[in-house]
């Protein structure tokens, strides 16, 4: 039977550059040919969440959210949308950053839909954030001399937003890659803006663990850490601030190796996707997979 | 798929084939070949193979069984692109051979033949019906339609892609058959689809009460907006974001399943099956601001004044406060009539008159 991918994304009513990273993961990973079809879908654009799968003929879908955190999106709207009406969070059987997949039945089309976890939370994004510092820095080897901040929306609503984010900067510390590894956030404790009080390294790159750039990552965090008073005026990648180098990464999720994650969410549902992912890790200069 | 479609008519003979007027079967005493014009009984391996060669039918066959998507949308799309099959296929073909065109909200889809069991389409702008190709920007992968989609003629984001605010400028001068389907689906997302469905009968419709009790997070609060006291409020709703003068959709959805809304749904091509995402989040304001009480406030306009202000609402609304010129004084939306009514009447503090605003 024929198998599909679709992409489940926010995207905006506002800002036009919110589905491009959609669409460019997506384009990535058509061109491997490991799906039938590959289709993008949104919550604030269309195709909407409620009719792509009617626009796929595949029996068989792997649907992948790219968000970065487990809670009200994936839990409760994209489910709901997509009409699968068996779903329960257990299913997941998740502490919030450890979801894997659910395989069930879309109410509208019949289709079996193996409904994975969001990409933010798989293992694969550390490695992501990583290349995301080599890209920004130029520098494949960056990481000594380094300190490196993940910086995430956080909010108090949603106690699984700031895990996603601790997850990873936990992960990227024990590889002991760089000088010091920090978790900061936008709306809680740590906060971005004191960004250079938490660092003793020079240098710090500072990616934001967020799917599109657009309002939080290109306005309010560039002048919330002081790299600019007005972010219209742009600034320098490095930007001094308060003595340190500051290498701002912009979205993480525009980094190409990020259609790498939405694979290896396929591939740990069941898909045979093992060929693209070693092409895609290939094409984006990350190498073979690592640890798994 | 490249086979050759005499080849593959004698390979499907033996199962028998009926399809647009032409029947082909095999016995025992031979092949029979049989279109609306003639037919020949009796055909051995070459005749048949002779007979069919100069047949138009046949190549029209291979198209539809071996070339055109299988899947039950996008074929009985590309169908109903050359008029629906009802034309018998000598004709068809003659029209074919001059283009057929036809409209799709705001694209312009031409079907040509390419060989005896091709087609080729063509794919712009209403707008760009008589453009010169030099003067368009030439396309060949369906999905450059996503980023012609994002942004208008001049250059505003197009939230919404049924809009009918689709750019003009570009050609998609010569898709096959499954990637103008897909082209469409970029321009249109799901269009084709529940285009079909509604053909079918099997349209899903979720009517305005049954999408708002859906609602949760920070759009939950739509649901307070619906008390079950009326859908005056759903017209007006309607009237603001669905008229084909916003959205090219047909509004199929009403108020629920026994009250329909009072306002018109349109005439598009393609079907509305519930209220999208842009009405769910203006809807989620007008809850906001339908919660509040109204006030009496009083102000002293002159009749020309209470006029323009009905004038620049109306221009707003329309759309049409940009296209005023400038020294086109007798239009109360006017931007210096406007200046001049905002220089007499508001205070300091922007209040009209002079009255401030009662919370």
């Amino acid at each position: 039977m024929d198998q599909a991918l679709v992409i489940a994304a926010h995207g905006s009513h506002l800002n036009a550059e919110s589905s491009t990273p959609t669409f460019s993961h997506a384009d990535t990973i058509r061109a491997t040919g490991a799906f039938s079809e590959v289709r993008e879908s949104f919550w604030k654009e269309e195709p909407h969440f409620r009719e792509a799968l009617r626009t796929v003929d595949a029996g068989e879908v792997y649907l992948v959210p790219l968000f970065i955190s487990e809670g009200y999106f994936t839990e409760q709207v994209i489910p709901r949308e997509f009409r699968l009406e068996e779903w329960d969070p257990e299913l997941w059987d998740s502490d919030g950053t450890s979801a894997n997949s659910a395989t069930l039945t879309a109410a509208d089309t019949d289709q079996t839909v193996h409904y994975c976890g969001p990409v933010g939370t798989h293992d694969s994004m550390s490695d992501v954030i990583v290349q995301r510092a080599k890209s920004v820095t130029d520098d494949p080897d960056v990481g000594d001399g380094f300190g490196l901040a993940v910086v995430g929306h956080g909010t108090e609503r949603n106690e699984n937003s700031a895990k996603a984010i601790e997850y990873h900067a936990d992960r990227i510390a024990e590889m002991d890659r760089f000088d010091e590894v920090e978790a900061l956030f936008m709306d809680e404790d740590p906060e971005v803006d004191d960004v250079t009080d938490f660092f003793e390294s020079e240098d710090v790159v500072v990616v934001p663990l967020f799917i599109a750039d657009g309002y939080h990552t290109q306005e309010d965090i560039p002048e919330d850490m002081g790299l600019c008073e007005d972010y219209r005026d742009g600034w320098a990648v490095p930007e001094t601030v308060d003595g340190h180098r500051i290498w701002y990464a912009g979205a993480v999720g525009t980094e190409p190796l990020m259609a790498d994650v939405v694979l290896e969410r396929a591939a740990d549902a069941g898909a045979d996707v093992s060929a693209a992912i070693e092409q895609v890790r290939g094409e984006s200069g990350a190498g073979s997979a690592a640890g798994d | 798929m490249n086979e050759d479609p005499v080849d593959a008519l004698v390979a499907t003979a033996p199962d028998g084939i009926d399809f647009d007027g032409l029947r082909v079967e095999e016995s025992a005493g031979g092949y029979t070949f049989e279109t609306p014009a003639a037919t020949a009984d009796g055909l051995d391996e070459a005749a048949l193979r002779d007979t069919a060669a100069e047949d138009p039918h046949v190549g029209n066959w291979y198209f539809w069984h071996a070339v055109a998507p299988q899947t039950d949308a996008r074929w009985a799309f590309l169908r109903w692109l050359e008029g629906g099959g009802d034309q018998p296929v000598p004709e068809r073909y003659e029209a074919l051979a001059d283009g057929l065109t036809t409209e799709w909200g705001q694209l312009r889809v031409t079907v040509s033949l390419d060989g005896p069991a091709g087609r080729s389409y063509d794919l712009r702008h209403v707008d760009d019906a008589g453009t010169p190709a030099d003067e368009l920007d030439a396309h060949e992968a369906p999905l450059d339609a996503r980023e012609l989609a994002k942004h208008d003629d001049d250059g505003a984001y197009r939230p919404l892609k049924t809009a009918p605010s689709l750019r003009t400028g570009w050609q998609f001068p010569d898709l096959g058959a499954a990637d103008v389907v897909e082209a469409v689906h970029a321009f249109y997302p799901a269009t084709v689809q529940n285009w079909h469905r509604e053909r079918e009968g099997e349209l899903d419709i979720d009517h305005w009460h049954e999408t708002v009790e859906r609602q949760t997070g920070i759009y939950g609060v739509v649901r307070t907006w619906d008390r079950g006291e009326g859908y005056e409020h759903v017209n007006w709703v309607a009237e603001a974001c669905c008229d084909d003068s916003q959205c090219l959709k047909r509004r199929e959805w009403d108020y629920d399943e026994e009250t329909e809304l009072d306002v018109d749904g349109g005439d598009g091509a393609f079907p509305c099956r519930e209220p999208c995402s842009l009405v769910i989040a203006g809807a989620r304001q007008w809850t906001k601001l339908e919660g509040e009480q109204s006030q009496t406030y009083e102000f002293e306009l002159t009749p020309s004044e209470k006029e323009q202000v009905e004038e620049i609402i109306d221009a707003v609304a329309d759309g049409r406060a940009d296209d005023i010129r400038e020294a086109d004084v007798y239009d109360g939306a006017n931007r210096y009539r406007t200046r001049f009514l905002r220089a007499k009447l508001f205070d300091d503090d922007g209040n009209l008159a002079g009255v401030e605003t009662d919370e």
